[in-house]
């Protein structure tokens, strides 16, 4: 049953994966779903995003990170900015964002987003 | 106003106060696990004897304390308009009855937190907010309402974004209904600036 559940959403996301991630779209949810915290150019709440793709994860000067994110010891890319968005607890116990992106369709778009930041 | 309405209003809040009430009882009794949670109750009512929760953990401190951040660089981001002289009554009027909603968010997340262990973050300098919100390009009135616009919305759609994580459905609760004031915020913002509400249902917090 399980496996054939898996199948169904496999088929049911597959064209949905197969769209290209829409950056202006991204843009969009950044400016309504993240703008409380984040600027691309300014620490608020949480970090400046500006060239976080590629980034150290825990490295912009100036903010005071969790101990989780700071000794994360990774890079944002593609991979991990989806499974921080999609959870970020989940992925990195003791973090501080605490706020998630449930569509991952939306995370594609905001990840396309945040690859413009550069 | 109408009687009707009048009646449906004052109906509503006196339940409202009843069902706080009742979940009161239910703490004092020993029920915890019923109702509003401890910490819940004491945002919700500013009584401090009973902040002291079971089910909340340092996790919904660290959330209560980003949520600290975001009301304090509220507050700063109303002291700049206010300050900036672009306000003209009546929307001064109101953009200073919005800023001391805020400090109520403050105060009530100062207090929680601190209830539950954990230490309040200070709020940042004037300065460091003027540039982290940019208020060296805020030009008119509507600017400033602009800016003020779209961090309601951002803070409702965190505070709505926030809501699953919480361990104490309490404080998740009480972050429902800093939601519905940042909500209200936006929906009064936006009219004076003269903005569409949204055509579709569900536009906020996804
Ligand atoms: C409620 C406030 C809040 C919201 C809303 C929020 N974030 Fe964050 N974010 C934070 C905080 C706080 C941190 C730092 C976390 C830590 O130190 O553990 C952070 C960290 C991050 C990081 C790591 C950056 C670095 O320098 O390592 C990324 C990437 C990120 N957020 C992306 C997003 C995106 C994209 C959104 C919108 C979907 C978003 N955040 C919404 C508060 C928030």
């Amino acid at each position: 049953m399980r496996r054939l559940v898996l199948a169904t959403c496999a088929v049911l996301l597959a064209p949905e994966a197969a769209i290209a991630a829409d950056p202006a779209r991204g843009a969009e949810i950044y400016n309504s779903r993240c703008i409380a915290c984040h600027a691309p150019d300014a620490n608020r709440v949480g970090p400046k995003h500006r060239g976080v793709v590629g980034r150290a994860a825990g490295s912009v000067p100036g903010f005071a990170y969790s101990k989780a994110l700071k000794g994360a010891g990774l890079t944002w890319d593609e991979a991990t900015l989806d499974r921080w968005l999609a959870d970020p607890e989940a992925f990195l116990p003791g973090q501080r964002m605490n706020f998630r992106v449930a569509d991952p369709a939306d995370r594609a778009d905001l990840i396309a987003y945040l690859q413009t930041l550069r | 106003m109408s009687i009707e309405t009048t009646r449906l209003i004052t109906g509503m809040n006196r339940g409202e106060t009843n069902s706080i009430l009742t979940d009161r009882r239910a703490l004092l009794r020993g029920a915890g696990t019923f109702g509003l949670s401890a910490a819940a109750i004491a945002v919700l009512g500013g009584c401090e004897s009973m902040a002291a929760s079971k089910s909340a953990t340092a996790a919904d401190v660290d959330i209560l304390n980003v949520a600290l951040g975001l009301e304090h660089e509220a507050i700063s981001a109303y002291q700049l308009g206010a300050q900036s002289g672009l306000l003209q009554d009546p929307v001064l009027q109101v953009a200073v009855a919005f800023q001391s909603h805020h400090k109520g968010h403050r105060d009530a997340l100062v207090a929680t937190i601190e209830k539950l262990g954990g230490k309040p973050v200070a709020e940042q300098s004037m300065s460091d907010y003027a540039t982290a919100l940019n208020a060296g390009s805020l030009k008119s009135q509507a600017d400033v309402l602009h800016l003020a616009a779209r961090l309601e919305k951002g803070a409702a759609n965190a505070y709505l974004g926030v809501i699953p994580t919480f361990g104490d459905k309490g404080l998740a609760q009480v972050a429902g209904r800093l939601a519905a004031d940042e909500t209200m915020h936006w929906t009064a913002l936006a009219s004076a600036l003269g903005e569409q509400l949204p055509a579709k249902a569900l536009t906020f917090g996804a």
